[in-house]
């Protein structure tokens, strides 16, 4: 029992934190292994950073209980917890250099001077800043502010390392050369990381599991590709990538039988009118026909919106490939996709 | 201070009329700068004086005995030092209580709390002989002696202001998350005061110190209700100037209590000027 204990870093257990009648976590538990990348994404206002502040310690539930590492977390303050935060708009010490900051932890914990002064250093190169430690924070970009922020976190050789929305403020080159980055560095220092993001993208190419987060409670909770592949529930589908949501009669027309169901844009074929579905695919496929009411360039690709023959449209993602058919606006297409891509939701 | 903005204006005035502004413009910029400052240009002129009885112009001649004269009166001294411990006490006072009441009007919300930052504001905005005859009468109900401590009290009701508007210009300035990152790194409370809150606070408490310190310095009314038998330096010049002979020298104690309250006023601009955009802070 205790060897499966500790390798469960985080523990959840019907944990909730409401303020007054608004429920911002309600009724949660989920574990996170040790070692895991595990991403908390939602909308905001989904309770994710409200869990990541009751992990740190900075909250506290008003009901059920968490514990790390085994070890319960009530009643203990945010200084007795093994674990550290990079903050959302990075939170260093103006007043500090670089290198004081990154310190501060080993400071308040009487590292002997000569050893802190190396251990800040150590971390201050792991994240390729070796050289700053005597410049204020103000005198960095917000790149560079961030890996301090990473740094001073991780120098404490946290059980667990929480993370809340911290590329947010970096632009789009910037926030994929810290994806890989970060990833590097997690597989580098083996500690759990916990992180909280409303961008899919981001939750998607690093984490080792997902939790999706909607008013409060989980709605799904899976490794990437099994949250991509296989949505349990409509919300999931449409927060997770982008999804053509089937209900009611139009699900009943295309797919034979009643119930809310989802196909992803990319999964859908598409020949010129009159042709029919590839012989080879024709026993387990479905089909559609409709004129293509707009097209995106989206560079790599395009964004079809096609309006069916009897009513409802259907979202495509075409491949922006020479030797494929990629019809024009205006014109007459027929649609098709393989029954096992389309996603059925539970209740 | 309300002359210090209107020189400012006055200089941004004078700035954009060497590209473009009027004449009229300058002239009125220049007027309202002279007005202001040309009694105090006389008061220095009349420090120097040879004539003891009354302020004629031009002076008939110029000397700096009345220096060495007021140096070697012992009832300067006394008013002197009684002004400068009552406005060190009274800025001692203004500095913990306004620090505190700046924390708490910060982190905390609760029920009457703009009623409580109005009351914490009343004292400056209310005339001093309102607050000098509240605070006269309530010792008197309360049976205290007037003594320098009530001088000080009295002066510390205003002086909590100033430090409270520094304290929490900067708090607001902040980012929360800095007590949270101080904390989440290992720090308890006491140190995350010691190490984050009180380093980042330090220039605006200085500079709400100093002005406390200025106005204690040479406040008046209040310290005439809540004064016993002690003659604060504004209160002795007050004095001194009823007195027909040996005028110049409240002209000479003018000067250095210009001196003393206008140098804490510099030092306070020049340590809040440049804390604009808080380092780091990310927001």
């Amino acid at each position: 029992m205790s060897s499966a204990k500790s390798s469960i870093a985080v523990t959840f257990q019907s944990v909730s934190r409401h303020y007054g009648a608004v429920k911002a976590v309600d009724n949660v538990s989920f574990e996170i292994l040790d070692g895991e990348f595990f991403a908390m994404l939602g909308p905001s206002g989904s309770g994710k950073t409200t869990c990541l502040r009751l992990i740190a310690g900075f909250e506290q539930p008003t009901g059920g209980s968490i514990s790390v590492h085994g070890k319960s977390m009530v009643g203990v303050p945010p200084y007795d917890r093994d674990v550290n935060t990079v903050f959302q708009d990075y939170a260093l010490f103006p007043h500090m250099t670089v290198a004081e900051n990154v310190a501060y932890g080993l400071m308040i914990k009487k590292v002997a001077s000569a050893d802190r002064k190396r251990r800040a250093e150590e971390a201050l190169e792991m994240v390729a800043l070796a050289g700053f430690g005597n410049r204020k924070p103000s005198q960095l970009s917000g790149g560079q502010r961030q890996r301090v922020a990473l740094a001073r976190a991780l120098v404490n050789r946290p059980s667990v390392l929480l993370l809340d929305e911290p590329l947010g403020a970096l632009d789009l080159k910037l926030r994929e050369q810290m994806q890989v980055e970060l990833k590097a560095i997690q597989r580098q220092v083996g500690i759990t990381f916990i992180y909280v993001t409303h961008d899919q993208g981001e939750a998607l190419s690093m984490s080792d599991r997902i939790a999706v987060f909607n008013q409060g409670r989980i709605e799904q909770m899976a490794p990437p590709s099994e949250l991509y592949e296989r949505p349990q529930t409509a919300f999931v589908a449409g927060f997770v990538g982008v999804s053509n949501l089937l209900n009611g009669e139009l699900a009943t027309r295309l797919t034979g039988q009643p119930g809310a169901c989802s196909i992803r844009p990319e999964k859908i074929h598409v020949e010129p009118a009159g042709n029919a579905v590839p012989p080879r695919h024709a026993d387990r496929a479905m089909s559609a026909t409709g004129m293509v009411k707009s097209v995106l360039y989206l560079g790599a690709g395009s964004r079809y919106d096609v309006a069916l023959a009897g009513g409802g449209d259907l979202t495509v993602m075409l491949q922006n490939r020479d030797s494929s058919y990629l019809p024009n606006q205006g014109e007459s297409v027929l649609l098709w996709w393989n029954a096992k891509d389309l996603m059925r939701f539970q209740g | 201070m309300r002359s210090d903005r209107n020189l400012a204006k006055a200089r941004l005035a004078s700035d954009r009329s060497s590209a473009k502004a009027g004449f009229g413009l300058t002239a009125a910029a220049w007027f309202g700068v002279l007005f202001l400052n040309l009694p105090i240009l006389f008061i220095i002129l009349y420090g120097f004086t040879t004539d003891d009885k009354s302020y004629s112009f031009p002076p008939p001649g110029l000397t700096t005995e009345w220096f060495g004269v007021t140096f070697a009166r012992a009832d300067f001294w006394d008013a002197l030092w009684l002004s400068v411990r009552v406005a060190l006490f009274a800025m001692a006072i203004a500095m913990v209580l306004g620090t505190c009441a700046a924390a708490a009007m910060y982190r905390f919300k609760f029920f009457g709390k703009e009623s409580v930052t109005l009351l914490i504001l009343l004292p400056i905005a209310l005339p001093g002989i309102v607050t000098g005859i509240s605070l006269r009468s309530a010792f008197a109900l309360g049976d205290v002696p007037f003594t320098y401590w009530t001088i000080v009290l009295g002066h510390a009701t205003f002086c909590i202001v100033v430090v409270y508007n520094n304290v929490i210009a900067r708090l607001r300035r902040s980012s929360p998350a800095l007590i949270e990152a101080s904390m989440d790194l290992g720090a308890n409370s006491f140190q995350t005061f010691r190490h984050v809150i009180l380093p980042n606070l330090a220039t605006a408490l200085l500079a709400g110190g100093m002005l406390a310190f200025a106005l204690s310095f040479d406040e008046v009314i209040v310290t005439t209700f809540t004064a016993g038998q002690q003659r604060t330096l504004p209160i002795w010049m007050l004095n001194e100037l009823i007195r027909p002979h040996q005028r110049p020298v409240t002209n000479v104690a003018a000067i250095i209590v210009m001196a003393i309250t206008f140098l804490p006023i510099i030092g306070a601009y020049y340590l809040t000027r440049d804390t604009q955009d808080v380092a780091g802070s990310g927001k």
